[in-house]
């Protein structure tokens, strides 16, 4: 194989090398001519050698499926996306804004609610969302912060700028692929390195021991973190084990944890051990069955009530994806000038609620031209693309969104910029997204890249890697 | 350390050790039959016996020739093949890491992704012998890399302790098969007068000792020739040889000893290690093995009974 330039189309898109057919953009410039000088073969030798790397390496993520669940290998692309730092440092601070209005939010949400007496937002629209836990009302977790680990999604449109796609706030997963990714991408393209400056990502396990520690309610040098995960048939089970391990923390089950006297404390071949902070990678519902889903397995007896008690920090607190809602979405501008005082630097992808009856009206009328989501579902499931769906389809959901205005919201069928892939025989564009994290307690931490997820089908929208997504590693490099 | 990642690292080590085993075993059991004396057959099944998969063996209704023999200890999925037993250690590592050094991980992953490449399909007997040599090889590799690259912490104990009940399990189970059930297997085919077994059972003994990679090292400490008594006081009693049962439990002694709450789980080893020792070779050689064997194994089954109860996670 061997790159032909000339041949790479990507339409209409903005794409993230060429500015026009066969004309780099100024930073992919030495990325594009390096692809030209490699033989035929090189390329599909370093092809081979990523996936190798990834299957030796046990990258993985489990699918779930009718035949039971698989644990698949990591579909990746080696050819890095890049992005000018000058450009990441606007949007750097944009997301750490937004994810400061957020906390803001939810910590006025359970507390003073004075964002409902201001009349910003509907109060109704709050307690109604699946996402709002009662039990988590007149709770002040530390710095006020709910949400500590945020994963928002960026998507470019054709007009080149990044819009914010969505907020992620429960529990986001993908940054373990970006480390890993970056490390794959050193074992097989090593000389790619020589020609840039690139910001280095490995920090992120430092800067989450450092938030999560920062939480704790004991004032030790060495808090006891841990990873809470629901076990090895959770799709994310290889970042769980993968964050805790770059963290020097244990992973721990629900099995292995236990609460006496409103103290959590996990069962080690010494007897119980105290724990300070749980990063949480179970949702809100099956952390305690004594307060939640009382069927739960997956949680701990007692641990909200450590929690109200101040004994234990969490990550994130529950209750704090009620600001993630897709609907609470659409508010997030006016949030930050109500909180912060400051103008939005990210702009929200426009967006109709149908919770509002005229919105509604425009989605019901414009069904073919939108994309339709529910408000709490995450990882593309429940998704109505206007523009590629049936009439049937159409009507279907039409019917689903008048039985429930209030789970729906609808954008226009964005487009997502393109960005190379190594195909069969040549590069080709390919759809993409963007998934910065950001850290927040007592500091703030943005990524520098993220997780860049590819629609590795040709034409396809959707990027998640339950769905058929790939990735790519994500430079932010120096100009 | 949590209990239950002491409980899969464990399994991990006892797995792995179970996986080395059972190649060394197939693969000198390959080799034994090539210096049999044609008119001769070796009953297959005695692999099968050894595995202790006996009953779910014949319940499955194969017939006990070479290939379904080898295609059941190599590829199948029923817990007892190396696919299954290498299976079930990544299983236990994938679980377990975020202790474990990755590139231990690593190395388990490559071994599973061997075996799952491999073990499909026809296998000739070369190729055979060359999968078995692997894993073998792959095995010794990742125990280096373990006492290499982990601390020598608990983590590195629980798995000793696995490595080592499994190794001491695995041995009686041999010595018990070599002492009962390998000589009558040398069936004289019709019309073929077979003379005397006798030279063949120090061949046997010696396939035996191979085996368990112990040969040579029976050769430099026993001066006697290769004979059923000194083998099997060599493979139970033998303070210096890392795969005798007494070795074995000394490790286990040791490591047990470093950690907390222990007097339960060592009174156990001392009591199987009690029972090792005292046992009077020839006597029990003239009244057939098994029995004591058998018990034996039941003690070493109580260490680990011990072990889980004392550190590992209550099981609801």
């Amino acid at each position: 194989m061997r790159v032909d330039w000339k041949a790479y189309n990507p339409g209409d898109f903005y794409d993230e090398i060429i500015s026009s057919p066969n004309y780099a953009r100024k930073h992919a410039r030495r990325l594009v001519s390096y692809l030209r000088s490699l033989k035929p073969g090189e390329l599909s030798a370093r092809k081979q050698a990523a996936s190798l790397a990834i299957q030796t390496m046990g990258i993985s993520f489990t699918v779930y499926s009718d035949a039971g669940n698989i644990d698949r290998e990591w579909p990746f692309d080696i050819l890095p996306r890049i992005i000018p730092s000058t450009e990441w440092a606007v949007t750097s601070k944009g997301l750490e804004q937004r994810v400061r209005a957020l906390n803001c939010f939810i910590n006025d949400v359970y507390n003073a609610q004075k964002v409902f007496k201001d009349g910003i937002i509907p109060r109704d629209l709050i307690f109604d969302s699946g996402n709002f836990r009662k039990e988590c009302l007149g709770i002040k977790p530390a710095f006020g912060t709910w949400a500590h680990i945020c994963g928002t999604d960026l998507i470019r449109d054709k007009d080149g700028l990044f819009y914010v796609l969505e907020d992620n706030l429960r529990v986001p997963s993908g940054v373990s692929y970006m480390l890993e990714n970056r490390t794959v991408t050193k074992r097989v393209f090593p000389e790619l390195f020589e020609n840039y400056d690139i910001v280095p990502v490995t920090d992120y396990p430092t800067k989450l021991f450092d938030t999560l520690a920062a939480i704790s309610p004991r004032r030790v040098k060495y808090p006891e973190v841990v990873v809470l995960t629901p076990g090895i048939f959770n799709s994310a089970y290889f970042e769980h084990s993968f964050l805790a391990q770059r963290m020097g923390a244990e992973l721990v089950e629900g099995g292995d944890l236990v609460v006496e006297d409103d103290h959590v404390y996990m069962r080690t071949i010494d007897g119980l051990a105290r724990v300070d902070v749980i990063y949480r990678r179970i949702d809100d519902l099956f952390l305690d069955p004594a307060v939640f889903n009382k069927e739960s397995v997956l949680g701990v007896r007692g641990l909200m009530s450590a929690w109200v008690k101040g004994n234990v920090g969490l990550a994130n607190a529950p209750g704090a994806g009620v600001a993630d809602d897709k609907v609470v979405y659409t508010y997030v501008p006016k949030l930050i000038k109500y909180y912060l005082d400051e103008d939005p630097i990210l702009p929200n992808v426009p967006s109709y609620i149908c919770s509002d009856k005229k919105q509604c009206q425009h989605v019901l009328q414009n069904l073919d031209k939108l994309v339709v989501k529910p408000a709490n579902e995450s990882g593309g499931y429940g998704m109505l693309m206007g523009p590629q769906a049936s009439r049937k389809e159409r009507e279907e959901f039409a019917r689903k969104i008048r039985a429930n205005p209030r789970n729906y919201m609808a954008q226009p069928l964005i487009s997502l910029s393109t960005a190379p892939i190594l195909g069969e025989r040549n590069v080709e564009p390919r759809h993409i997204d963007l998934r910065p994290f950001v850290l927040q307690a007592r500091d703030s931490y943005v990524t520098p890249g993220g997780l860049t997820r590819v629609a590795m089908v040709k034409g396809s929208y959707v990027v998640n890697s339950s769905q058929g997504g790939g990735s790519k590693d994500t430079w932010i490099v120096e100009e | 350390m949590l209990s239950r990642v002491a409980e899969r690292v464990y399994w991990m080590a006892r797995y792995l050790e179970r996986a080395e085993n059972t190649a060394r075993l197939m693969n000198v059991y390959s080799n034994l039959l090539l210096d049999l004396p044609r008119g001769t057959k070796v009953g297959w099944h005695t692999l099968i016996d050894i595995t202790g998969a006996h009953e779910d063996f014949i319940a499955s209704g194969r017939s006990d020739d070479e290939r379904s023999v080898m295609r059941y200890l190599i590829s199948e999925q029923n817990g007892i093949s190396l696919f299954s037993t290498l299976a079930m250690a990544r299983e236990n590592a994938r679980t377990t890491r975020e202790i474990i050094p990755s590139e231990a991980f690593e190395q388990i992953n490559d071994i599973y992704l061997f075996i799952r490449e491999n073990a499909s399909g026809q296998i000739s007997r070369s190729a055979r012998n060359q999968l078995l040599e692997q894993i073998i090889e792959y095995c010794q590799q990742l125990t280096g890399l373990l006492a290499g690259c982990l601390s020598h912490n608990h983590v590195h104990r629980f798995i000793r302790i696995g490595r080592n009940l499994e190794r001491a399990d695995m041995t009686t189970r041999i010595v018990d098969v070599g002492s009962s059930s390998l000589l009558p297997e040398l069936i004289p085919e019709s019309g073929v007068e077979l003379e005397s077994a006798e030279p063949y059972q120090d061949m046997l003994w010696m396939s035996v000792l191979r085996s368990l990679s112990g040969y040579q090292m029976y050769r430099q400490n026993v001066e006697n020739r290769v004979n059923a008594e000194d083998v099997v006081k060599f493979l139970l009693q033998d303070e210096e040889f890392p795969r005798s049962v007494s070795y074995c439990l000394n490790q286990v002694t040791g490591c047990t000893s470093e950690l907390s709450s222990n007097s339960s789980a060592l009174r156990q080893v001392g009591r199987a290690l009690r029972k090792v020792k005292e046992a009077e070779i020839p006597t029990l050689l003239a009244n057939g093995l098994f029995q004591y064997v058998d018990e034996l194994q039941v003690e070493i089954a109580g260490i680990h009974d011990q072990i889980s109860a004392t550190w590992f996670l209550p099981h609801t």
